[in-house]
């Protein structure tokens, strides 16, 4: 059987984010053996390192831990927000293929952003301009992927705001008049604007009351079978993990300590912390 | 004939990390073959190893030790040793999982929850949903819970809600858990009668039930645990 093996869409090897001095044994006396992801020596900080693992198209991937692990960290250094310190990552598409995306120019990672990336954060104010419309935002992500002709991007951004049942009566209005609900859900529009084929989602249901999150899942839902983006879903809570993803990461201390099925991975989790964290569901 | 599933000297124990590495031993050397088209049914007490057995099948439980070989449409793999890419691919397309409990996402009508595995596959909307429609009528759901939300509905009705969708695109092995436990005699009857027809199309079915009626009127061959060991 040979029918995933080859075309992962992204490939994540050894990738490591280091804050402070470190020196050589900082990674290997950290981790979850330690209980603790501060170097004893330099008392650099290993927010995350040796991080593997691949992504396959129209896949969606959970990352679970608590706060502190190193979720959004991962995250955060492939969408380029933040620096990586070492490790690779691969992108099949081209024309990165055969390259390390985090040593690229920043305006081919501009590019890659643009092109091939979305995100959405647990905060709207991180992924909205609140200096602009609704429209104005997803317009923004559009001019940016290459669209210019003014009637398009907005039949465009109409269509994005239906889609994710945003009132279009308020296409010009501000997303600091919204609700935290609405102001999500233009977030996840702009995110998909571009059709990426790759979808970060970090934490976003965290925060808003349970009927709402109902909607955002659901939309999240939607989007991927319709829409077959492949996706990366950070959370602490592990009912949004088990509705949207296939597989799971769980992480701690900045280490990834076990990798699974999503069913597998909560009912019959191997790792002490993974078990703990499974017996921990209210 | 090749059986379509062979399991050999399968173990299968829970270490506890959080009761000081406590170990409960599920399955001790389990060992049995089903042919293809065969309706198999697991017995035995509750806490005797059945939910775990399926659940080591579906891989939804990881082996400690043995051989699972199916016969896949790609030729024979040992699911205990597949990657889990491998697995998903089977689950989407030859291996379904039927638990005991409906579990649904909220917001989700009663009907869309039937169709969508055929809309997954690709099918037009309004031909799932006929699909959907013509299997709920026949388990005898109420026309006026098509368009409900299943987390309001009484056990009977979720059950036949989770047994509508695992029956409407039959798969080549489907693993069932308690199919009829919560029905009365007469929809028991249509359960056992429309899993009956899944097997006329092909399907080859592991099924779990305390039910003499259904084991009676379902099955080929039982396959009674006891404290994780068949006993036959």
């Amino acid at each position: 059987m040979n029918h995933y093996s080859e075309n992962w869409l992204l490939k994540v090897e050894g990738l490591t984010k280091i804050y402070g001095k470190s020196n050589v044994r900082s990674i290997e006396n950290t981790g979850p053996l330690f209980d603790s992801n501060i170097c004893p020596e330099t008392g650099a900080i290993i927010a995350c390192a040796d991080i593997n693992f691949e992504l396959f198209p129209g896949e969606v991937l959970g990352i679970v831990g608590e706060s502190g692990s190193g979720k959004s960290t991962i995250v955060k250094m492939l969408y380029f927000d933040m620096e990586h310190s070492a490790g690779c990552v691969s992108f099949h598409k081209a024309p990165y293929i055969g390259k390390n995306i985090l040593n690229e120019s920043n305006q081919s990672k501009r590019a890659i952003r643009n092109h091939l990336m979305g995100m959405v954060y647990q905060n709207p104010r991180d992924g909205l301009n609140f200096k602009f419309t609704s429209g104005g935002n997803i317009a923004e992500k559009l001019i940016m992927a290459g669209n210019y002709h003014v009637g398009t991007i907005r039949e465009k951004a109409t269509h994005l705001l239906e889609k994710t049942e945003v009132p279009v009566l308020r296409l010009d209005d501000l997303p600091a008049h919204f609700s935290g609900g609405m102001q999500q859900r233009v977030q996840i529009s702009k995110a998909i604007a571009n059709h990426p084929p790759l979808l970060f989602l970090d934490e976003v249901t965290t925060g808003l009351d349970v009927s709402v999150q109902a909607k955002v899942l659901d939309l999240i839902r939607e989007l991927q079978q319709e829409l077959g983006i492949a996706m990366m879903v950070v959370s602490h809570d592990l009912s949004v993990i088990r509705m949207l993803t296939d597989r799971t990461l769980v992480m701690k201390n900045g280490r990834i300590v076990e990798q699974g099925l999503t069913d597998q991975i909560l009912q019959d989790p191997q790792h002490p912390y993974t078990q703990l964290l499974v017996s921990s569901i209210l | 004939m090749q059986p379509l599933l062979a399991i050999k000297n399968l173990h299968k124990s829970f270490t506890m990390h959080i009761l000081q590495g406590k170990k409960i031993e599920a399955l001790i050397d389990v060992n049995f073959t089903v042919a293809p088209g065969e309706i198999i049914g697991l017995t035995g007490k509750s806490g005797s190893g059945k939910s775990s057995l399926m659940k080591c099948i579906y891989r939804t439980y990881l082996s400690d030790g043995g051989t699972i070989n199916y016969h896949s449409n790609d030729g024979v793999v040992d699911l205990i040793a597949l990657n889990d890419y491998e697995i998903l691919h089977l689950r989407k397309t030859e291996i379904s999982y039927c638990s005991q409990f409906l579990s649904v996402i909220p917001r989700v009508t009663a009907l869309q929850v039937v169709a969508q595995p055929l809309l997954k596959k690709g099918l037009p909307a309004d031909m799932a949903n006929e699909k959907a429609m013509f299997i709920l009528k026949a388990l005898g759901l109420s026309e006026a819970l098509w368009s409900g939300l299943p987390v309001t509905f009484s056990g009977g009705e979720q059950q036949r809600i989770n047994v509508a969708r695992a029956i409407i695109d039959p798969p080549k092995l489907l693993l069932i858990d308690e199919p009829t436990a919560s029905l009365d005699a007469a929809t028991k009857a249509v359960v056992i009668d429309m899993l009956i027809g899944l097997k006329s199309q092909g399907t080859t079915i592991v099924c779990i039930s305390h039910d003499e009626y259904t084991l009676q009127h379902l099955v080929n061959r039982c396959i009674h645990l006891e404290k994780g060991i068949i006993v036959n």
